[in-house]
């Protein structure tokens, strides 16, 4: 182990990580899946979702926004926290109007994707209606806000990613949502290849004519869980000594 | 589904006339401050000041001044319950909805505003003059009900005021305003015999209250170190007052070896706990005690800028705190050079807030400081590590400051001579509700809730709300308990409630308020509260199981345990310790059965029958 | 010892779970030999005679009827399974619940682009009241378990189906589990 590295342990298996990594960093790279939502490794950490809420050292923490430490102890794999963040998913579904069998970002959708890795079967909570707009004036994209979770994906990637600034909140508490840099869509800046559009893990932000070009049976995550391409990292078998 | 207009209002009363106004509006603003983006906050609240609303245009005005997007500037000022985006009555009235408001009458005279202006609570008049709306606790729990007329507080209100003061101000036309910025100055109203606060000190205890010379404090501090100061503040152990009792001492000295470019120290007077204003009671008794903390804290810390945070509904002391501050300029206490100390330069400036209960979260008070949206901030970093500007910073409760130029004062062996082992010197409780003397009362932590409701004259109180929503509901078999750090830990909150008071009426009005301050950054808490108010109103409507019981309570402890601040996550403390101390109040709310639908059929169909004016079809029975 | 019975209905939906049941093929057979199927549209029975082992519910609640067969069901089976993405959570019928009754009437029957010569609300008395808003089956009765998909597949409806007939809690492998 080299001079900045450390190790600590989630679920009892040792991770190794150096400075500057937070607890899901490091994981993801040791193929330790924590589950997460509004999370992107591209961008700066946000902590919205809590979904990656992990006990760390006895006290609940984003996994995304911790840094990790030497000789921490992460606890993620949990009944309890597993039932939590399922609860957290079952309100994200109750706060929107999300109608899977008619969106287009079904099978390639994480909110769903974690709705099925962490056993949702029904929203049990109370469903809001609330009222949401669309905006379909961009000849390339439109808004859906029914399906907005509110991650703020779009506002950083447009932000430091695009360096445009197209999205924002507005408001606050249960009122909060997503705002554009301009009365309509097509009077802003954004385009079809910013990262601001890529990276919406719902199918609020969504390209025109890219629908359902995917078949049934072969999107991403039909087949196998979210996080299995994490998990995968840690399952590869190790051959022999690799020294650098 | 159509594409709907995106909700905003177009502003067509911006007409072309108008557009020069927003322009000069923003221009003056801009000079007053600089075009400089940290000072958004001060910026919207000057323009609004003069246009009375943000219209678009002054929206994109702000913006290009500042070189940011607009939809930056829509997202702090869209977070604050005072800016408004659309036209509002040129006196906005707003009353609190807390239960202690409620009960000392509070719905009757926001009744008799309303109808003496013509509309429905809410509502903007006719003529564009007045609007009456409710918001959450405005710090005057003690002489409710009042009421905030834009920077006004009218307090002690009755039903049968309303008409008069409303007269004055059509006849008048104007009310005092504040002069926050230059070229704005204060104007000369109609003046009202309810408009003033009662100063509400009842009971002055050893400490905080005590007789001293202006900067005694401060002159003590300079013959020490800044680490002997330090020292000094942690050997008396002095906790943080605000409610969460972090060692003031470990704090700043955190601060102090945090490196950066320069350290700040924040007062913390965005006093929005329901039922707290003993910080009001403070800033108007002995702001110049408050002041010697701060610059006791600037010497401490090797910090030159002080800033107090302080709720907007306190903008009627903006007044007097700049005399203060100024006198002190010119005594030497602030500014360059202080108490003749070459190279200890301090100043302190006043940052309006603008309603926003989460703001009294030390890192979401900085974003608001920062002019952003007042959401709080993912720890680790921590303020004393990266805060303002992201610069070390030491946030203290206006009392925690107060103790701060006390302890200097009289040194730490005479503080640690009041309170409990883990709880040294005294606690200033804002008393309310059902009590003969409400008020501001300084007694040594340790107190009982028992001997302190003997003190207050309370002798029938049939539970306590103790530390505000956040806190807990305390019922007569815990009135043993004691007011300390290692008890009932509190940030001095007091709302008594007498043996006709509905626990659950309470638990919900408590539930509302979350749902209306969550900042909604996160998922449990933004969509949480809302959940919990919809099941506990499942219940209190008398459709709630057993089975609705356990799914509330489920419900708030996922709530508590994921939230990210501790707004979140002690929004559910309203319903789980009524549920805790007052099970019996849930209970006969229950139906036997297992299992209830949230609405019953017929008000399911009531629209349907509306629209289609018939009865619902009748089917037989199934035997 | 007599078979388990098994019942169905479906409500606002659009009995594509119904068909997804009868795409088991030739489990068919087996199914018969498991159940005796008591009151369904499968044949038509119309009323509860006895208290059955299972019922399965396709479709959320739109209106008074639906919510009349619902409780009946719910009162006649001892299992009770919500099938499918509508019953689960009204499904597309429920995006009705974005708009409002009454404006979702108007621009049904009144002002729709197709609507010609004015048009009329239907409203004869035999027909059902409409609810404020489509309902899952479970924010009106209570439901047992739920049985995800748009609609369930074949496979899900017999992994779920065997299951709860052998005592078994109801398990679905990844690949069956689907909100659409």
């Amino acid at each position: 182990m080299s001079e900045d590295k450390f190790t600590f342990t989630v679920d009892g298996i040792e991770i190794e990580a150096e400075a500057g990594q937070s607890i899901i960093q490091a994981c993801d790279a040791a193929g330790v899946y924590i589950p997460r939502l509004c999370y992107h490794p591209d961008l700066e950490p946000a902590g919205h979702c809590r979904v990656c809420t992990c006990k760390i050292d006895g006290r609940r923490s984003s996994a995304c926004t911790m840094p990790a430490a030497h000789g921490m102890v992460v606890e993620s794999d949990t009944a309890e926290l597993n039932g939590d963040r399922r609860i957290l998913i079952e309100m994200l579904f109750a706060e929107g109007n999300h109608f899977c069998p008619s969106c287009e970002k079904s099978g390639d959708c994480e909110l769903q994707a974690l709705g099925y890795r962490l056993g949702m079967v029904a929203v049990t909570l109370p469903y809001l209606w609330p009222e949401r707009e669309l905006d379909a004036t961009h000849p390339d994209i439109f808004i859906d806000r029914n399906r907005c979770i509110l991650c703020s994906r779009c506002i950083r990637a447009s932000r430091t990613e695009d360096g445009k600034t197209v999205f924002g909140f507005e408001g606050r508490g249960i009122h909060l949502r997503l705002n554009i840099d301009a009365k309509h869509l097509d009077e802003t800046t954004l385009a079809a290849a910013d990262k601001g559009v890529h990276v919406c893990p719902v199918g609020c932000i969504v390209i025109k004519r890219t629908g359902y070009r995917t078949p049934y049976g072969n999107r991403q995550f039909d087949q196998a869980p979210i996080g299995s391409e994490i998990e995968a990292r840690r399952a590869r078998p190790k051959r022999g000594v690799e020294s650098k | 589904m159509m594409p709907s207009e995106n909700g905003k209002p177009v502003m067509e009363n911006v007409s072309a006339a108008a557009a020069p106004q927003v322009a000069a509006a923003v221009d003056a603003a801009i000079k007053a401050v600089g075009a400089d983006r940290t000072r958004l906050m001060d910026i919207v609240q000057a323009v609004q000041q003069r246009l009375g609303y943000l219209p678009d245009e002054a929206i994109h005005t702000i913006a290009t001044a500042l070189g940011i997007h607009a939809v930056e500037v829509e997202d702090m000022v869209s977070f604050y319950a005072f800016p408004n985006r659309e036209p509002k009555g040129r006196f906005h009235i707003r009353l609190s909805n807390t239960p202690v408001s409620l009960m000392k009458g509070a719905g009757d005279v926001a009744e008799a505003f309303a109808r003496a202006v013509g509309v429905s609570i809410g509502g903007t008049s006719a003529d564009g003059e007045f609007t009456v709306e409710w918001t959450s606790d405005i710090g005057m729990a003690d002489q409710e009900p009042s009421a905030l007329i834009n920077g006004m507080v009218l307090t002690g209100l009755t039903p049968a005021d309303p008409p008069d003061i409303i007269a004055k101000l059509r006849r008048g036309r104007t009310i005092s305003t504040l002069p926050l910025f230059p070229g704005l100055d204060s104007q000369e109203g109609v003046v009202f015999p309810q408009a003033r606060v009662a100063s509400s000190l009842l009971q002055a205890g050893p400490i905080i209250f005590r007789q001293a010379g202006r900067g005694d404090g401060v002159r003590k501090a300079l013959t020490l170190s800044p680490e002997g100061v330090i020292q000094e503040i942690t050997k008396a152990k002095l906790r943080g007052r605000g409610g969460a009792g972090f060692p003031t001492g470990l704090k700043w000295k955190l601060c102090r070896q945090s490196p950066g470019d320069a350290h700040h120290v924040i007062c913390n007077a965005d006093e929005g706990e329901p039922g707290t204003f003993k910080d009001r009671v403070l800033l108007t008794e002995i702001p110049d005690v408050v002041f010697d903390g701060m610059t006791i804290a600037g010497y401490a810390l090797g910090a030159r800028h002080g800033y107090v945070y302080l709720r907007g509904e306190y903008a009627y002391l903006w007044n007097s705190l700049q005399a203060v501050l100024q006198n002190r300029r010119r005594l030497g206490l602030l500014g360059p050079n202080i108490c003749g100390r070459e190279g200890f330069d301090f100043d302190i400036r006043i940052q309006l807030g603008a309603g926003a209960y989460v703001c009294g979260e030390e890192s979401a008070l900085i974003e608001s400081l920062e002019g952003k949206r007042g959401s709080p901030r993912d720890r680790p970093p921590f303020p004393t590590d990266r805060g303002y500007l992201q610069q070390p910073t030491a946030v203290n409760n206006v009392e925690t400051l107060t103790c701060v130029a006390r302890i200097m004062e009289k040194g730490n062996e005479w503080f640690t001579g009041y309170g409990t082992a883990e709880s040294t010197g005294t606690k200033l409780m804002s008393v309310s509700g059902d009590c003969p003397h409400p008020g501001v009362y300084e007694v040594p932590f340790g107190i009982t809730v028992n001997e302190f409701l003997d003190l207050i004259g309370a002798l029938d109180a049939a539970f306590v709300q103790i530390s505000g929503p956040s806190g807990q509901c305390v019922a007569p078999k815990d009135f043993g308990r004691r007011i300390a750090f290692e008890d009932i830990s509190t940030g001095g909150s007091f709302m008594v409630f007498g043996a006709d008071r509905d626990v659950l009426d309470v638990a919900h009005q408590f539930a509302e308020f979350f749902v209306a301050e969550s900042c909604g950054w996160c998922t449990p808490c933004r969509v949480g509260t809302t959940l919990l108010q919809k099941n506990l109103e499942k219940i209190i409507d008398g459709r709630g199981t057993l089975a609705d019981i356990a799914a509330l309570e489920g419900l708030a402890n996922t709530v508590t345990r994921m939230s990210r601040c501790g707004l979140g996550q002690t929004a559910p403390n309203p319903i789980l310790t009524s549920m805790r101390n007052f099970p019996q109040a849930y209970e006969v709310k229950l139906q036997p059965e297992a299992f209830l639908p949230r609405v019953t059929l017929r008000e399911a169909l009531a629209e349907a029958i509306e629209v289609q004016g018939r009865e619902p079809v009748a089917e037989e029975e199934e035997a | 010892m007599a078979k388990p019975k098994l019942a169905t209905c479906s409500l606002a939906g659009c009995f594509g779970c119904h068909m997804s049941l009868l795409d088991i093929d030739e489990r068919l057979v087996e199914l018969i030999d498991l159940v005796d199927l008591d009151k369904s549209p499968l044949d038509d029975k119309k009323k509860f005679d006895c208290v059955v082992d299972i019922g399965l519910v396709e479709g959320g609640c739109a209106n008074e009827h639906n919510v009349r067969v619902l409780q009946d069901f719910r009162k006649n089976c001892r299992v009770l399974v919500s099938v499918g993405a509508c019953a689960i959570n009204g499904g597309i019928p429920a995006m009705r619940n974005l708009v409002g009754l009454r404006e979702c009437l108007e621009e049904a029957y009144l002002n729709g682009p197709t609507i010609e010569d004015g048009g009329m609300i239907p409203n004869d008395e035999d027909l059902p009241l409409l609810l404020d808003r489509v309902y899952p089956s479970h924010e009106i009765v209570k439901i047992d378990y739920f049985l995800p998909g748009c609609p369930p597949s074949a496979d899900t409806i017999w992994a779920a189906l065997k299951a709860l007939l052998t005592g078994k809690e109801p398990e679905l492998p990844y690949q069956l589990f689907k909100y659409e």
